[in-house]
């Protein structure tokens, strides 16, 4: 029995037609040894929530070009926390400017990353607070865990 | 352990079933606690398996056919599995993002599993995450997985229907003959029927199950064609499900399947326990060392092995 891999689910909420950066992203995750669930463009709140839920994945990443995260996000943070999944790491991606990462750390996502970040960084991120996260969880064991 | 999960998981409770299909996956003593608490609520599920060479359209067959079996009133369970890679441990699962016609129903669970490549430990994860389902009273439970294998043959054991799906112009027929899949068809299908070749794909699967040996009783696949994005074709994949299922019930099959079904579980799970509880016996220095006398032809493989087997027996005494 060893280590259980990183489940990261990657979906990109909205309309933006186009997910190149979101299958780049998938990509450097898989290679980081992680398993990437990927959900592709067009995602709804309760898709995003009800995907998360049921493959329950250690790490949401959301991905946005559209510039509707803050009409988007509230809304997906909520059908996330409907659903009670609320030991997901979140993450988010893309053309966020600056001014608005206080609302978002506000909301829940702990990390944000701007079209520069490198795919190792993202990865180092996930795997440290992943690690860190199930350190605390495996200290107050719950059934089935 | 406590029981509350357990009455969770059997209510549907998402939450719970997602969970306990993690600790299955996972493998172990948490993993044998799990299923221990759930299979004496398992057996009423119809399994059906759906594999075939990648990018056949596996997963939008599967969403058509949950879509059927949703209208008839089934809750419908799905388990994609997706290769790990080899050189990384990671994998990209995208089975999901062909079946969002499903999302939203909160009478369809999909749960999306990579093949972690443990020894021979892929047939048994995916079984007990589809007892999982069955547990959690899910009708129907649809696995699919990418038939290149001796595992995905394991997989498809392990299902009472399977379905296998081939596409026109991948020239893999040969391939798929070779790995068993064949054999292991009670439906196949052709799809990707819009396309150019349809019918000489059609025709080489014929010919193939016509050089089987036919008896009165057995069954015969038919071969069907399907354009699965476009739904065309998949009501009658269902019909030919629904009549191996009556197939199965007519000639008292199901429970023998079962029963090989557990036969064959069962020395999947003899052979990794035996395997795992040797290598804790055995000194990895000294199974290295014992591989450079294979390098320098000292010793040859049978030589080595019952010395370490004697090695094991020795330390356990
Ligand atoms: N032309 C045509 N394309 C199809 C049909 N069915 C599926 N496809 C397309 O084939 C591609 C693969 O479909 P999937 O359903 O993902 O196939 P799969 O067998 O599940 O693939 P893997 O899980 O990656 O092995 C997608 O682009 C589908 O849209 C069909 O009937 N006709
Ligand atoms: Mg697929």
């Amino acid at each position: 029995m060893s280590e259980r891999p990183i489940r990261v689910l990657i979906a990109k909420p909205g309309l933006d037609g186009h997910d190149r950066g979101a299958k780049v992203v998938a990509r450097a995750l898989r290679d980081a040894g992680m398993e990437v669930i990927y959900t592709g463009i067009r995602q709804t709140p309760e898709m995003i929530a009800e995907a998360a839920l049921q493959e329950d994945v250690d790490v949401i990443g959301l991905s946005i070009l559209s510039g509707a995260h803050m009409d988007l996000f509230p809304r997906i943070v909520e059908e996330i926390k409907r659903r009670n999944v609320n030991d997901a790491l979140l993450v988010c991606g893309g053309i966020i400017p600056e001014e608005d990462i206080p609302a978002l750390e506000q909301m829940g996502f702990v990390g944000v990353f701007g079209p520069g970040t490198s795919t190792q960084d993202l990865a180092k991120f996930i795997r440290d607070e992943v690690g860190q996260r199930r350190t605390r969880s495996a200290q107050s064991p719950s059934p089935a865990r | 352990m406590d029981t509350e999960w357990i009455e969770a998981v059997r209510a549907g409770n998402p939450r719970a079933v997602a969970r306990a299909i993690s600790a299955v996956e996972r493998g172990g003593p948490g993993a044998h606690a799990v299923i221990a608490a759930l299979f004496p609520f398992t057996g009423r599920a119809q399994i059906i398996g759906v594999t075939g060479a990648p990018g056949t359209g596996k997963s939008t067959l599967v969403n058509e056919l949950a879509k059927y079996y949703r209208r008839r009133g089934d809750r419908v369970g799905i388990v994609a599995v997706d290769p790990t890679s080899p050189f990384t441990g990671g994998a990209i699962l995208g089975d999901r993002l062909r079946m969002q016609d499903l999302s939203g129903d909160p009478g369809v669970f999909i749960r999306s599993m990579a093949t972690r490549g443990s020894l021979g430990g892929l047939a048994s994860a995916t079984f007990d995450a589809v007892q999982v389902l069955d547990a959690a009273g899910f009708d129907l439970i649809l696995v699919e997985t990418v038939g290149a294998g001796q595992s995905e043959v394991d997989i498809a054991k392990n299902a009472q229907t399977t379905v296998v799906v081939d596409a026109p112009g991948l020239g893999d027929e040969i391939q798929a003959i070779k790995a068993g899949i064949l054999e292991i068809a009670d439906v196949l299908v052709v799809n990707k029927a819009d396309r150019d070749g349809a019918g000489a794909t059609v025709a080489a699967l014929e010919m193939n199950l016509n050089l089987k040996p036919k008896s009165e009783k057995s069954w015969r696949p038919p071969v069907l064609k399907t354009v699965a994005i476009r739904g065309e074709g998949t009501g009658d994949v269902v019909d030919w499900i629904g009549k191996h299922r009556a197939y199965l019930e007519a000639e008292h099959l199901l429970k023998a399947k079962e029963r090989a079904r557990f036969r064959s579980e069962l020395d999947m799970v003899l052979q990794r326990e035996l395997m795992s509880r040797l290598l804790s016996h055995l000194d990895g220095d000294e199974m290295d060392s014992l591989v450079d006398k294979m390098a320098s032809r000292e010793m040859d493989v049978y030589q080595v092995a019952n010395q370490l087997l004697h090695a094991a027996e020795r330390s356990q005494a």
